[in-house]
């Protein structure tokens, strides 16, 4: 009888793209601390690293990490497959989408924060479109649609204002997490 | 930081807020004055153009003014003047009531916000 050996072959992609999920899961947790007056009115620090890995990693990548954030933030907050895991997975999807379309445009003039802005809009949107016609249908969300889309405004342009700044600045060298440096690359 | 692209986004955002804003929070606008004498109702009229009207009641005239869009009680003969320090009205449900001299000014759009008011 020879026994037979399954091996998963991991790619220098996948090591990095669990690093950084495992980056935007810890964001993901912390966030979940922060009370919110408005149940949905949060910063989505997780999308920081969302449009990092985007701008370095490309779509797929970008894809990948928010996927496996929804997933696994689900499962560490308990409430995977709960209206709150589904109203989450809709946000990153729709964000997703958007970003897929908003990152062609042109670089010159759009940066880090159009994209931001752009992608906490489709969150926020995917959410209450899910809830409108999932969870609250009728005309109760309606009077808070500006509060949500007040808040996506602000906190899409800060994480926007801090991923800009992120990629301005030079590369961290010599240290564990300078993540964003493909292994490729050797760091002096 | 900031590219040319991202003031418009920002700004295109900032008015989508707005306009969601008002969207959701703004109430409807009237397009119709009632007017109530004691409780009866002496004249029903659209909010097109500029006119006045004069109403009777216990104390005095009641002067009521209508411009389009909006209408008020111009001047009416109760002590505290409460009904004539509300200006203008333009919201459909909004009401102005000079209760010594028992006339009523009520806005009405095309759907009321309340089924019914007891004054």
């Amino acid at each position: 009888m020879t026994r037979s050996v399954i091996e998963l072959p991991v790619s220098a992609d996948d090591r990095r793209i669990a690093r950084l999920a495992a980056l935007a899961i810890g964001l993901t947790l912390a966030e979940a601390a922060i009370p919110s007056p408005v149940p949905g009115v949060k910063p989505g620090l997780a999308n920081i690293v969302i449009l990092l890995v985007l701008l370095q990693h490309g779509w797929r990548a970008a894809a990948w990490v928010s996927t496996l954030r929804v997933l696994a933030g689900g499962l560490l907050l308990g409430s995977l497959l709960a209206p709150g895991f589904w109203l989450s997975a809709a946000g990153a999807f729709v964000s997703l989408a958007v970003l897929a379309l908003a990152r062609h445009l042109p670089g010159r003039y759009f940066g880090p924060v159009s994209l931001s802005v752009l992608a906490a809009f489709g969150h926020i949107g995917g959410q209450l479109a899910l809830a409108g016609w999932w969870l609250l249908p009728g005309a109760a969300l309606l009077k808070l649609l500006p509060v949500f889309a007040a808040a996506a405004l602000i906190f899409g342009a800060v994480n926007g204002v801090i991923v800009a700044r992120l990629l301005a600045r030079p590369a961290p060298s010599g240290r564990q997490s300078a993540t964003c440096i493909p292994p490729s690359i050797p760091s002096p | 930081m900031l590219r040319a692209g991202d003031v418009g986004v920002l700004l295109a955002g900032t008015g989508l807020v707005i306009g969601l804003a008002v969207f959701a929070w703004g109430g409807e606008r009237g397009d119709t004055a009632v007017i109530r004498a004691a409780g009866q109702v002496v004249k029903t009229t659209a909010l097109t153009h500029a006119q006045t009207y004069s109403v009777d009641g216990p104390l005095g005239a009641t002067r009521i003014e209508i411009e389009p869009g909006r209408a008020r009680v111009a001047a009416d003969p109760s002590p505290r003047q409460l009904c004539v320090k509300q200006g203008w009205l333009t919201q459909s449900g909004q009401a102005a009531l000079c209760l010594p001299n028992q006339v009523s000014l009520e806005i009405r759009g095309r759907t009321s916000a309340y089924d019914t008011l007891g004054y």
